[in-house]
């Protein structure tokens, strides 16, 4: 067993189910969906990012992408959520909360490829 | 392929940073979290207030990187205040940390060599001219990108030591010359420096080691097959060794002066013209004395020694060898001593000898054999090895009758062969000629250009390097001779000042000296010598059909579709 990989699979995979948790729920109901939550899972996204950096391989570059992908989906959820509780005025209406969380859900599908390369680069390997 | 040395620096900027980076957001991610959940001071409706992420980040984006607009959006509660300023704290050593990582890395050897080295590989693949590849920038190396400079090519230098590299970025070439700090007998450092690129035109290796010269000899025949090699070397069975396998160019500077030397005392015209097609540009040649007959006193029975001692004993002249221990063919007469001193020269009869060669590996001791020789008998014929270039005013003071510098001769050598391929069939003429044409057509030719070296250029009559002779002869239009050809494009169409040395045809042997009557045909190589002037305007001529129109008739044809329509109107009208 290999530290530096239990760490890269626990932010990949943490990353992914923190988000899931912040998407699941009514699309429309900000009660459903919880402000700290988002905040971890950008956060945890980040750092997986990081983590990726300095890989040379092939997978390693799809790696880095589908992280690239969920990082800018999340950060532009977390922008307009605070656009609209802070700069528009309107506050978190039905329409606003729905973007949040499809934006959100986009960031799940590409943390969701990027748990499906880990899974698959792991079975490559057989060891 | 830019190679794996090449795509490597942002990857491994990358992976240095990712330690700092994780600290960063990290430290970032607790700030900001601890602040939105910090109780706040009461509002208006009396409910503590807490700052949002908004507010959070806002606040943690302008502290943490010190720029401190205050405490907004409201002032800070006191239990604020204090997270504030655990997490001011936190992230001055998250930055510090990050920065001192940077830093160190930017000194970080290995980082720094793989900027320049792509640095490099980016230079080498935008090189969009013929451009020769250099290994090893020593002295010859020096002299023959200076040459090569001024002739207008490119090089690209591969050297192992860091401080030549760095020499060479101070030197004033008028074109960049892209440099690596590698070892050139890596087969890898030589494709990277574009050993196989299209626009490569030589390798020439110069290194002061022969095994690395054997393996730039060897990855070149194999790697770029095509491609001219030179290759310096030092010891007889290196030389052996690159014959063995094909290398066409094997320079060894003892036996390249023993044949000059030869060549001297068999027929000292030949040997000046050599000298004078042969220099570095922007230099002039000055006549020596010819070497006397009689009895020659050697110092030094080394390699060069012994070169010299063949030259000279083949010219029926023997040799008198002073060195410390006795030659190992002991067939000539041998003084033990260094030459340095009276005794050791007295007993090799220098009072009544013809002639002295300095031969030994060390510079103050050829000085000073020399000079003590000198007055003994001065009338001595000097010949004397220069082994650092360094030593030049030395040797300038005492001007010997023959200096022999190693890396000026290899240098004269690489530029005859690389620039122009047709000089080396021309100069085996002159070797092998009698006395009496080398030393008319010195004459000649030093009368006419001076004794300043001139430029030798060789012109190749095809679509290429004569394009407007070229559709003229095709359309047969014209056949030219040499002497109508080479006329200056000016009123009055005086000759060029320059001469044709050689004419290669194909299915002839090679027709030395031309004469002015001779007709071109498509196809031929010729050699020319003469003044740089000369040189661009026959360019001009090569290149521009209506200059080739004027030289060739005296007459300007009109340029344009209008005016050539008006004149071919003119002389239908004319002829009816």
């Amino acid at each position: 067993m290999n530290l530096e990989k239990v760490i890269f699979g626990f932010f990949i995979v943490l990353a992914a189910t923190l988000n899931f948790g912040f998407f699941i729920g009514d699309i429309d109901n900000p009660a459903h969906h919880d402000l700290y939550e988002l905040f971890a899972a950008i956060v945890v996204n980040l750092i997986a990012t990081v983590l990726k950096f300095g890989d040379r391989t092939q997978i390693g570059a799809i790696h880095l992408a589908t992280s690239l992908v969920a990082d800018l989906q999340l950060l532009a959820a977390a922008m307009t959520w605070g656009y609209a509780a802070h700069v528009a005025g309107t506050g978190l209406t039905e329409g606003v909360m729905s973007s949040i969380v499809s934006l959100s859900g986009g960031a799940l599908f590409a943390n969701v490829v990027s748990v499906v390369i880990l899974i698959a680069e792991t079975i490559m390997q057989r060891r | 392929m830019p190679g794996p040395a090449a795509t490597s620096t942002i990857f491994l900027v990358l992976r240095r940073l990712r330690t700092p980076l994780i600290v960063l957001i990290t430290i970032f991610a607790i700030s900001v979290l601890g602040l939105t959940l910090v109780p706040g001071p009461p509002g208006a409706d009396g409910v503590l207030q807490r700052l949002s992420f908004f507010h959070a980040v806002y606040f943690f984006s302008y502290t943490a990187t010190t720029i401190g607009f205050g405490e907004i959006p409201y002032a800070f509660s006191e239990q604020q205040r204090l997270w504030v300023t655990f997490s001011i704290y936190l992230s001055v050593v998250g930055w510090a940390y990050t920065l001192g990582t940077v830093f160190a890395m930017l000194q970080d050897k290995t980082f720094i060599s793989a900027v320049a080295m792509q640095r490099f590989v980016r230079q080498v693949r935008r090189l969009r001219e013929h451009f020769f590849l250099v290994c090893g920038y020593g002295e010859t190396g020096r002299l023959l990108c200076k040459a090569l400079d001024e002739m207008g090519y490119r090089a690209v230098v591969i050297e192992k030591d860091e401080a030549k590299v760095g020499e060479l970025e101070l030197q004033s070439y008028s074109a960049d010359m892209p440099a690596l700090c590698a070892d050139a007998g890596d087969p890898e450092t030589l494709l990277v420096a574009g050993l196989n690129s299209k626009y490569c035109r030589g390798v020439i290796a110069l290194t002061n080691d022969d095994s690395t010269n054997l393996a730039i000899a060897i990855a070149a025949r194999l790697l770029a097959p095509s491609l001219t090699a030179l290759c310096r070397a030092k010891h007889a069975d290196t030389v052996a060794n690159m014959a063995s396998f094909g290398t066409r160019h094997i320079i060894n500077p003892f036996d390249k002066f023993g044949e000059y030397m030869a060549l001297a005392i068999h027929s000292p015209s030949a040997y000046h013209l050599l000298l004078w097609l042969t220099g570095l540009p922007g230099t002039t040649v000055t006549r020596h004395r010819d070497p006397p007959s009689g009895k020659w006193v050697l110092c030094g029975y080394g390699s060069f020694g012994k070169v010299m001692t063949q030259a000279l004993e083949s010219a029926a002249m023997p040799v008198t060898i002073i060195d410390r221990a006795p030659p190992e063919d002991g067939t000539y007469t041998w003084i033990k001593g260094d030459g340095t001193g009276h005794a050791a020269l007295a007993a090799a009869g220098i009072e009544d000898a013809a002639g002295i060669v300095a031969a030994t590996g060390s510079d103050v001791n050829n000085l000073s054999i020399v000079v003590t020789a000198h007055q003994m008998n001065p009338q001595l014929f000097t010949v004397l090895r220069q082994n650092q270039v360094a030593n030049r005013a030395l040797f300038d003071a005492f001007e010997s009758d023959f200096t022999m510098v190693p890396s000026e001769i290899i240098a004269h050598e690489c530029l005859a062969i690389l620039t122009t391929p047709l000089l080396a069939p021309f100069l085996q003429a002159v070797r092998t000629s009698e006395e009496h044409w080398a030393e008319q057509l010195l004459a000649d030719l030093t009368s006419r250009f001076g004794w300043d070296v001139p430029s030798v250029w060789s012109v190749s009559f095809n679509l290429v390097q004569a394009p407007s002779v070229y559709r003229k002869m095709m359309r047969h239009e014209a056949c030219p001779t040499l002497g109508e050809l080479l006329r200056a494009p000016v009123t009055g169409r005086p000759q060029l000042h320059c001469r044709p040395l050689l004419l290669l045809r194909e299915g002839n042997a090679p027709l030395v000296l031309p004469g002015e009557g001779e007709p071109l045909q498509l196809g031929d190589q010729l050699l020319f010598v003469g003044r740089e002037e000369a040189r661009k305007e026959l360019n001009l001529t090569l290149f521009n059909s209506h200059t080739l129109d004027y030289v060739l008739t005296g007459k300007d044809a009109p340029g344009g579709t209008v005016w050539e329509w008006l004149a071919r109107r003119r002389a239908t009208a004319r002829t009816r």
